[in-house]
């Protein structure tokens, strides 16, 4: 099982023919997505690596019943192609384009959420479960398996999940909420699928400095019957400065990692001081069920 | 992107908010003109992004235009925070009735603008207390709607012409925050003096993802070291610097500050931050490297885990900096993911042995830092 996506999704790319897209677009199917259309306008009607082009969503939607949809769409233009999305009624969209202006992300998350519809990202590597990867996550990282995984940030996820996937440990569904300042989805949004899910065992979050997100996922932890264990980056971050993620900065005091340690731990999470740590846990947990 | 106080104030009058009379000038002689012009008691306000410029002495008051010229010439002769003051904004000195705290920003876990006032302005929001301070989040679709600013001016305790320009002056930094990209904008203090509500200070920041669409607001970088300013213009993805002598690349934010993070753990020094991005290719990467040798490190870190990043390119890069420019100090690599093997017979051939796990190279980076010191 896995939360969101799985294997019988039907999944479409927004900006496939792109290098980004096409990249990404053969990853994916290598991982096993079904990615059964893709929208580049001016190219309707054609076909790319063997999927059918449109030239708008509404276009591929009448002829695919779509579940997901990627969008590897340069900032500027993005707005447009999550709205349109949105508007066609997809229900679980990937944004994994950075940069995007943050008014911009606002009207976004906010339509969507009017529109019952999930955003992962922006600035994100996406998510992946087991045969259906929406993203850009490594193929060899991930493994199918007991543990969930949630976090802010991409390269450090492949390290954890790419360890755990080596000593044999895999994932029901990895998700990567993305490092800017309006995220469409949270933490609490993701444990409580998590949670809810039968395959998931264990729940690995990882966070970083800045904002409130992991303060208010360790409120939801309170409540959860599965076990947590966390890790945040940060630590050694100095106030006021950004640390490469827009939502990655301490502002007023705001967002410390002291702060967020505290909050998880309290909480009853398991908090790593290390990434290796954070297999070493999860380990002992998976052993003990 | 912090602007500076004259700026904000620019865009403040362009969008109709009323600000003192007066002008940014980069000399005392200037100074005295305007100080003439505007024929009252004059302020003299340097123009740096440091937030405690009244403290470190950037603001004087003159009563004649030769008092201003003196006065200018002072402030333009100081450095307030590290930065030589080069502007100063001249302006007409208020006569304060009252001070109000003002400002819309974002509130991203509430994934919505977040309006902050306070009948107690001139001091830091931070050190107000708690029930002096009036919050409210908008909805984007609805904006900032008119018996919504004129109820906040009811909250802070504004009554008749004063609530109407109040709700007014709110209105129009809403407009600023939409059409300017603005991810701030903060009036403290926003004064009455009489029987007017003027903005006797202007903080506005630019959301970065935005600057390619609010090409006419002036760039500004006082608040980058210079060899921030160098990582910017070679192309550098993200770069901090942080001052400690083991200089550090990663690709990805996450990894980046795990790395900084394991280092100091272990007992080091980050000279920076330096997230080289994805799939940087070999030009990018090499420019990469010669802005951590700029910083005279110790030691170079370098950890990669490669997924868009070839671990190849990074490999060659380093390669072509050893053999073309020249490393003088040790380097540790860390390299695994895509082309990892070419990668690692790549750095063994110019004499660097890669290593697999982040915390033997973590590790072995600390240790070289401090090399040498107990000698």
């Amino acid at each position: 099982m896995a939360i969101l996506v799985d294997a019988s999704s039907k999944v479409l790319i927004q900006g496939i023919t792109g290098k980004q897209g096409t990249f990404h677009l053969k990853q994916m199917l290598a991982f096993g997505t079904d990615v059964v259309a893709g929208v580049a306008p001016g190219k309707g009607g054609g076909v790319h690596e063997g999927v059918p082009l449109y030239n708008t969503v509404y276009e591929a939607c009448e002829h695919h019943g779509i579940d997901a949809s990627v969008l590897f769409i340069p900032a500027a233009y993005c707005k447009d192609a999550a709205l349109e999305a949105i508007e066609a009624g997809i229900k679980v969209i990937i944004i994994i384009t950075e940069h995007i202006p943050v008014q911009d992300e606002l009207i976004i998350v906010n339509r969507a959420k009017l529109k019952d519809a999930v955003i992962i990202g922006p600035n994100t590597f996406g998510m992946a479960s087991w045969k259906c990867k929406l993203g850009i996550l490594p193929n060899i990282a991930f493994s199918p398996g007991p543990v969930g995984v949630v976090a802010r940030s991409g390269t450090l996820t492949y390290e954890i999940v790419g360890s755990l996937t080596n000593i044999g440990i895999g994932q029901t569904s990895v998700v990567g909420l993305g490092g800017d300042r309006v995220p469409g989805s949270t933490f609490v949004d993701m444990l409580k699928r998590f949670e809810a899910d039968e395959a998931t065992q264990v729940v690995v979050l990882v966070g970083e400095i800045g904002g409130n997100a992991e303060e208010e996922a360790a409120e939801y932890i309170k409540t959860m019957s599965k076990p947590v264990v966390a890790y945040l980056a940060g630590k050694s971050a100095p106030p006021g400065k950004r640390m490469g993620h827009a939502g990655a900065i301490i502002e007023r005091g705001k967002g410390t990692y002291e702060g967020k340690v505290q909050a998880l731990t309290t909480a009853g999470a398991q908090v790593a001081t290390f990434p290796y740590e954070v297999v070493e846990k999860v380990q002992q947990l998976i052993r003990r069920s | 992107m912090k602007c500076f106080e004259y700026t904000g104030k620019e865009i403040f009058a362009q969008f109709g908010i009323p600000v003192p009379q007066g002008r940014m000038v980069m000399t005392a002689e200037e100074a005295e003109q305007v100080a003439a012009e505007i024929g009252k008691p004059v302020v003299i306000k340097s123009q740096v992004l440091s937030g405690k410029r009244g403290k470190a002495g950037g603001i004087k008051f003159a009563d004649t235009p030769e008092e201003a010229k003196t006065a200018a010439a002072d402030v333009l002769a100081m450095t307030v925070q590290g930065h030589p003051v080069q502007r100063i904004l001249v302006e007409e000195k208020l006569k304060i009735e009252s001070e109000i705290y003002v400002a819309i920003t974002i509130d991203g876990a509430a994934k919505a603008p977040v309006i902050i006032t306070s009948a107690k302005g001139g001091m830091d929001i931070e050190e107000q207390a708690e029930e002096d301070i009036v919050k409210v989040h908008l909805d984007v679709f609805l904006g900032l709607q008119p018996f919504l600013a004129k109820d906040l001016a009811r909250r802070i305790g504004l009554t008749g012409n004063l609530a109407k320009s109040y709700a007014d002056i709110l209105q129009k930094m809403y407009n600023i925050m939409v059409r300017k990209d603005a991810e701030l904008v903060e009036i403290n203090p926003l004064v009455i003096s009489e029987d007017q509500v003027i903005a006797a200070d202007a903080k506005v920041t630019i959301d970065d993802s935005a600057l390619y669409r609010q090409k006419d607001i002036p760039f500004v970088d006082e608040d980058m070291t210079e060899v921030e300013k160098m990582a910017k213009a070679a192309g550098v993805g993200s770069f901090v610097e942080l001052g400690g002598n083991i200089a550090i690349m990663a690709n990805g934010a996450g990894i980046t500050m795990g790395t900084l993070d394991m280092v100091q753990l272990f007992g080091g020094q980050p000279a920076n931050f330096m997230d080289a991005g994805g799939g940087t290719g070999v030009e990018g990467t090499a420019k990469a490297i010669q802005i951590l040798l700029a910083q005279n490190p110790k030691v170079i870190f370098i950890n990669i885990f490669g997924g868009i990043t070839r671990c190849d390119d990074v490999a060659n890069a380093l390669a072509y900096v050893k053999k073309n420019i020249g490393i003088p100090v040790p380097v540790v690599v860390r390299m695994v993911g895509t082309n990892q093997e070419e990668g690692v017979r790549i750095l063994r051939e110019v004499g660097i042995e890669a290593y697999r796990e982040m915390k033997e190279a973590a590790q072995k980076a600390v240790e070289l830092s401090k090399a040498g010191e107990e000698a």
